[in-house]
């Protein structure tokens, strides 16, 4: 029987990927997104800044924060899922997909606090995808805003093994 | 009505996260507005190609949604996005200014319905177009 993996090298390997697929995305670090993986469960969180306010009198966060928190984190996850088989044979990261309609229902005003986003791939094919993705701040139950978006798949690299 | 333009682009300009984003309320008036957004390193969301991150064109275009729906003549007391769909048309080409032009064009009692489009320099061709909902709060 073949002997298992250190555990030491499989989490630096998945988080080598994440953090590939992570830091080559300016927008996300300009925002402070980061990534906390279990296995291969992701959360997207966003640590609360003064400049994510978009209405100070509330004080609440930009709309626009929490559309991109919520686009940042379905992404992320979509890549994050296709990839992972290929990612543990040890291959490197591929391009993200690319968004063809994103829809935000914001539930609650986005308080001036961290706010933390999982989102699930409800269907994945070879060219289009659908993802929805849930964020929240205090309590896990009580949804600030969720979202839904169809992404359009990279076409798959030439070398890539069939 | 120009005065009343200065003191709306002070008011949008002072909005941490517009400023952080270097958007500009260009035109307002009537429930339309228009803000635009400077193409910056910062906001990239593909490296490989300096197009613009979905995400930051989704701010500018709630930012101008929401300009919209408090310039209408009604004269909300203030408003907050319900809703928002955007749908992605093609990619912002990298280096240019992207505008957003959103138009309220129904209110009821409690609710703003707006249309909103993203250009960058290529007028003909939109980037992003947009629906909302927002909440309309009347002055008492």
């Amino acid at each position: 029987m073949k002997r298992p993996e250190p555990v030491q090298q499989v989490k630096d390997r998945r988080d080598g990927a994440l953090r590939q697929l992570v830091e080559g995305v300016p927008y996300i670090g300009f925002l402070g997104i980061r990534f906390d993986r279990r296995g291969d469960e992701l959360t997207a969180l966003l640590p609360y800044d003064d400049s994510l306010i978009g209405n100070p009198a509330l004080p609440a966060l930009h709309g626009g924060v929490t559309a991109a928190f919520l686009e940042v984190a379905a992404i992320i996850e979509l890549a994050w899922s296709v990839q992972w088989p290929a990612m543990e044979a040890g291959a490197a990261v591929g391009p993200l997909p690319k968004t063809i309609d994103f829809t935000v229902d914001f539930l609650r005003t986005g308080l001036p606090r961290d706010a933390y986003a999982r989102a699930r791939v409800v269907r994945s094919g070879r060219r289009y995808a659908s993802v929805h993705v849930e964020a929240w701040q205090d309590n896990r139950a009580r949804l600030y805003a969720q979202a839904t978006g169809h992404f359009l798949m990279p076409p798959p690299s030439d070398d890539a093994p069939e | 009505m120009t005065d009343l333009i200065s003191i709306a682009r002070q008011f949008i300009e002072a909005i941490p996260h517009s400023r952080a984003l270097g958007m500009v309320l260009e035109t307002l008036g009537d429930g339309r507005a228009a803000v635009s957004m400077p193409y910056d390193l910062r906001f990239v969301g593909d490296p490989a190609t300096g197009v613009l991150h979905g995400g930051a064109v989704s701010a500018l275009m709630d930012t101008a949604s929401g300009a919209a729906v408090m310039c209408h003549p009604t004269a909300p007391a203030s408003t907050a996005t319900l809703d928002l769909r955007i749908d992605y048309m093609r990619p912002a080409t990298p280096g240019q200014r992207i505008v957003a032009r959103a138009e309220c064009h129904h209110v009821t009692r409690s609710i703003a319905f707006v249309r909103v489009t993203a250009y960058d320099e290529d007028q003909a061709r939109p980037v992003a177009m947009g629906t909302g909902a927002f909440t309309l709060d009347r002055p008492r």
